[in-house]
């Protein structure tokens, strides 16, 4: 996986296509799972990049939803927005697509993580 | 007259022939290192440690997206192996037969729904799945993911999936 950027709440990951990452052998689409994975992570790093946030969170929930499936061959992108965060949980929106496809997502997930936020400065 | 039973060692070849040909068929299982034990229909899955599924090693603690994978994996895995067992079953397949025939259609998922109840200890982690509808289109399936102790589940999840054609 490598992060493309992440800056402000604002994420980019991607990944290459791999075939040991083939979750259908009949047309060789990448697993499922392996877009989970990369979707997470993606969500993950856009709390991290809160512009409030103290500390590392955990996922608390995912849920995902498969539009199509990613063309084979081609890298896996996603995008996530850390949207709104109280004093304990960040939500946040990740879109997933292969290729330069991005108006045609591959998947779209919303997730609640675990949220610190950062100590005030004394004054 | 009453049909003779066949010999366990019948039953077990193609049983466990034809799990072994659905997971061998898909390459994320192997790399995620996942593996399914079998007693009668149910399936168990595996996910064995390894550092490659470390997420935060700090802690350490393995991947969420490496619990979600393998999650959604026992789920289309559970799916897939209902209907190869009514198959083989039905028609009392061979251990040859079951070597010929097509690689299985797996289902699609439509939409899958994880929750994180624990943070993954760096040991291995077991998973079920339960089918809660199977209808001609669409399935929904729960799958659970524990390590020491099975009461104490480590993650949940829910998806929906859209069933191969049967026509084909």
């Amino acid at each position: 996986m490598r992060m493309d950027l992440i800056e402000d709440a604002h994420a980019i990951m991607s990944m290459p296509y791999d075939e040991r990452l083939i979750g259908d052998p009949n047309t060789g689409v990448i697993h499922g799972g392996a877009i989970s994975a990369l979707m997470d992570s993606c969500g993950g790093a856009s709390v991290f990049a809160h512009p409030e946030n103290g500390s590392a969170s955990v996922t608390l929930d995912l849920r995902i939803d498969y539009m199509r499936s990613a063309k084979p061959g081609e890298r896996i992108f996603a995008e996530a927005h850390c949207f709104h965060v109280t004093r304990t949980v960040a939500f946040v929106r990740v879109v997933a697509w292969a290729g330069d496809q991005k108006d045609e997502p591959t998947a779209t997930a919303t997730g609640a993580f675990s949220f610190t936020r950062k100590k005030k400065e004394p004054a | 007259m009453r049909e003779k039973p066949e010999p366990m060692q019948v039953i077990k070849e193609r049983r466990d022939g034809a799990l072994l040909r659905l997971v061998d068929a898909i390459p994320y299982i192997k790399f995620m290192g996942i593996r399914f034990d079998r007693r009668g229909d149910e399936l168990t899955g595996t996910m064995a440690y390894s550092d490659m599924l470390i997420g935060n090693p700090t802690l350490p603690a393995i991947h969420g997206g490496a619990t979600a994978a393998f999650l959604e994996t026992t789920a289309i895995i559970e799916l897939a192996w209902a209907e190869i067992w009514t198959k083989i079953e039905d028609e009392k397949l061979s251990g040859e037969e079951i070597e010929a025939l097509p690689l299985p259609v797996l289902p699609k998922t439509i939409d899958f729904t994880t929750d994180y109840l624990a943070a993954g200890k760096p040991r291995d982690i077991y998973t079920r799945a339960r089918i809660n509808r199977s209808g001609r289109r669409y399935a929904s399936v729960h799958v659970e993911a524990w390590q020491d102790n099975r009461q104490k589940i480590i993650g949940q999840a829910t998806g929906h999936f859209l069933m191969p054609s049967k026509e084909g």
